[in-house]
């Protein structure tokens, strides 16, 4: 299957972008080309350190590029007012990042407060983005972020990112700190919140089946720069040996599992 | 069983010195955090300017709090001078002002310091995320960081609530009246009764204004206005509470002043008491320090204080010949009138200098009848003085005149020194001449043949703005050259006991009785 490449302007594009830290000792995203197009549920794959979480971070100016161009809908961040960039992008964060100090209905509820929508209108919202995310209103509303489980606070965190109706969510391992079962039915949920609300999405994990099974498109991130971009069959076909070695893992469990749980050797 | 009759004089007392109290203690910590919860904010994100502003908070942190009041007095003396020279404005460096900033000073270090640890100890993810929802820096600011940093910042105001609290006891040598003057009088006059009043009146004061700032926090923190409006309105109800009595009582015309001794709390009573008898209100500022009274009087802040010949030409003037008795009072006289315009108003009549005193019988053992004789002996021999006596001109020249050697010197509380002669802790100590003890432990006062101590004739002073008010003079006039040697002795022997009669107002009318004219 081939994927259409959409000619229409991109939801994000970064263009020859460079960042480096310490002085220009590090360079953790060096001279990256990427486009995500309207729509697309693009997952960013890579070790610790491989630059994704720059790279993400520098999509809604929580970083500023050293060097090259990011446009979201073709315009150019850096003539953009980083705090309204900010508010018309939805970010879960790693572990949720909940205020501590905000109830639950609070939470979600921070970035229409931060842009002035009248109170009601923000309950109402609350409500909407509570059920969306299958969270009991009457239980969880009035919560505080440290009653809540794993799965739970991420739902929350995943409320939030959308409260403000955005057209680009950007996840940072959103699902990473939770257990296997949560984890499956949050990233499923989440998929088809994708799809029903029409949005475009970066997600930045460092589990290739987890991206494989949630993102139409992976791009696998090693020392700064991409090396492979596509989807199963794209990367399958990749002469890259650290894609490769990426692939095998999710594979080889894959392969243990079936004989363990059919009872013959592999 | 009947009350002890100075648990009421405490009580009287009290609208107006704990009125006093809350006033610059809560000025004080209002100016104190209005200093260091900006500087704590821009410091945060500097750690140059970080360090350097907690380490500078930190030295005015050790410097002891009697130290740091004292020194606030001349510095503003001096700024008063230059403003008047500069504006053409001048304000008044006594009393409040002085204690205010110091105390506000005082402050700073736990405000600044937990505000600064409390930003600190945030979680940079929750910072992160308060960007990423899309907060400008100064709503992050009020939304995340202050509420998270609360409770660290809290504790960190309500520390220095209570030291400031604490430390005010402190203002009165300074001239501003606190819980402290309890404390101060109830030392120097033995009642102990007002000591144990002072420091409980300071310590509920302390404990009740930590806790109406707990429930500011507490609402703040569960987001619970109501009980962030009744902590506010609780301090705000001690500060209104605190302002009606003073308010209603008008301002006393006449500020009689007082150091910090038995026998000046005594001559301040009976000259407030003289004043009132011809009707002219007064009040008595009790327990300034020495170095205090005389600028407070010279500045117009108080209107009439007793004072000593002999202090007044060596550490006033800083003369450095003695001229004989009647000589020194006239030129004291005059150059008091020339450089301050303070009226020398006469003499009391009896002297209270500082003399050589040790117990009779060892005295007279050893064949000790003046201090020439007591030098041979000086190198076996221990010495206590009060706080300032061995840094005293007359210390000097004692040593100088007769050659004094002593083994051991120590500085004691004046009121202690007698008993600790007496007892043989010490051999000998530098006491007063009027101070009624001497009889009571039955102490030789050793002679002075050489004049190395000047005349310590005890004189009334009037401030520049009563130099000219015959009322205050006729009030005053009994007095002069009306109390003996044996009767201020007297006096001051009974001041020293501990019981209801021993309080300064009650001497000052036995003191009365014995002179009143017939």
């Amino acid at each position: 299957m081939l994927t259409i490449v959409h000619m229409s302007t991109p939801a994000i594009a970064f263009d020859h972008v460079t960042k480096d830290f310490g002085d220009g000792r590090i360079r953790a995203v060096d001279d990256v080309s990427l486009r995500i197009a309207e729509g697309e549920f693009l997952a960013i794959v890579g070790a610790s350190g491989s630059g994704k979480t720059t790279l993400l971070r520098m999509s809604n100016r929580l970083l500023d590029p050293d060097a090259g161009t990011i446009a979201i809908h073709g315009e150019n961040t850096q003539t953009a007012d980083p705090i309204a960039l900010r508010r018309s992008i939805g970010y879960v964060f790693q572990s949720a990042a909940l205020f501590p100090h905000m109830s639950v209905a609070q939470n979600i509820g921070i970035t229409p407060r931060l842009l002035n929508h009248p109170a009601a209108n923000i309950a109402e919202r609350v409500d909407e983005l509570m059920d969306m995310v299958q969270l009991d209103r009457a239980q969880y509303r009035d919560r505080m972020p440290g009653d809540l489980s794993g799965g739970q606070r991420q739902r929350v965190g995943l409320a939030r990112a959308l409260a403000a109706n955005p057209k680009i969510v950007l996840m940072d391992e959103p699902f990473g700190a939770l257990d296997p079962l949560t984890r499956d039915a949050l990233g499923t949920d989440y998929k088809s919140l994708h799809k029903k609300l029409g949005l475009t999405t970066v997600m930045i994990t460092h589990d290739m089946a987890e991206a494989l099974l949630l993102a139409d498109r992976v791009a696998v991130m090693h020392s700064g720069k991409i090396v492979a971009r596509g989807n199963a069959a794209e990367l399958e076909r990749s002469g890259d040996s650290y894609v490769r070695d990426l692939l095998r893992t999710p594979r080889r469990h894959a392969e243990q599992l079936r004989c363990l749980l059919s009872g013959t050797k592999p | 069983m009947t009350l002890d009759p100075r648990w009421h004089e405490a009580w009287a007392r009290l609208p107006d010195y704990l009125g006093n109290h809350v006033r610059v203690s809560l000025t004080a910590l209002a100016i104190g955090l209005a200093i260091s919860l900006p500087l704590a904010l821009a410091a945060r994100r500097r750690p140059v300017l970080r360090n350097t502003l907690l380490a500078l908070a930190s030295i005015v942190q050790t410097i002891p709090g009697l130290a740091l009041l004292a020194l606030f007095y001349p510095l503003l003396l001096a700024l008063a001078q230059l403003s008047l020279q500069w504006f053409g404005f001048e304000f008044s460096a006594f009393g409040f002002l002085p204690a205010v900033l110091a105390l506000a000073l005082y402050s700073v270090l736990p405000v600044l310091r937990n505000t600064v640890t409390g930003l600190q100890g945030i979680d940079p993810a929750i910072l992160e995320a308060a960007d990423g929802v899309g907060m400008t820096p100064g709503q992050k600011l009020r939304m995340v960081e202050l509420p998270l940093a609360l409770p660290v910042i809290m504790a960190g105001i309500r520390t220095a609530a209570v030291w400031v609290i604490g430390t005010a006891t402190l203002s009165t040598p300074i001239g501003q009246t606190s819980l402290g003057n309890y404390i101060f009088a109830g030392l120097q006059t033995q009642n102990w009764v007002f000591v144990l009043f002072g420091c409980a009146a300071a310590a509920l004061l302390a404990i009740a204004v930590d806790q109406l700032l707990a429930l500011i926090e507490n609402g703040l923190a569960r987001q619970r206005r109501w009980r962030v409006g009744l902590g506010i309105a609780g301090l705000a109800a001690l500060v209104a509470a605190t302002l009606i009595p003073s308010m209603a009582r008008g301002k006393a015309s006449i500020i009689v002043g007082a150091k910090t001794f038995t026998e000046q709390y005594v001559l301040a009573s009976l000259m407030a008491q003289r004043l009132d008898a011809a009707g002219l209100s007064a009040s008595t500022r009790e327990g300034l320090g020495s170095n205090v009274i005389f600028e407070a009087l010279a500045s117009d802040d108080i209107d009439v204080y007793v004072d000593y010949s002999g202090t007044l030409w060596l550490n006033q003037l800083k003369q450095t010949t003695t001229p004989p008795r009647e000589q020194l009072l006239t030129e004291l006289g005059k150059i008091l009138a020339d450089k301050y315009g303070v009226t020398l108003a006469g003499t009391l009549g009896f002297e209270n200098a500082y003399a050589l005193v040790m117990p009779r019988k060892r005295a007279s053992a050893l064949g000790i009848h003046s201090i020439a004789d007591l030098a041979a002996h000086s190198g076996q021999m221990s010495i206590a003085g009060d706080y300032e006596f061995f840094s005293r001109p007359e210390w000097t020249s004692l040593k100088e005149a007769y050659g004094l050697h002593f083994r051991e010197q120590r500085q004691m509380q004046p009121d202690f020194m007698y008993a600790a002669v007496a007892s043989g802790n010490v051999d000998v100590i530098a006491g007063y001449t009027s101070d009624g003890l001497i009889a009571k432990y039955d102490l030789a006062v050793l002679d002075d043949p050489r004049h190395a101590i000047p005349p310590y004739d005890a004189v009334i002073l009037l401030s520049p703005r009563r130099a000219n008010d015959n009322r205050v003079k006729a009030a005053l006039a009994p007095l002069k050259d009306a109390i003996g040697i044996a009767t201020m002795r007297a006096a001051n022997l009974r001041a020293s006991g501990n019981d209801a009669a021993s309080s300064p107002q009650a001497v000052a009318r036995w003191l009365w009785s014995q002179i009143e004219p017939p």
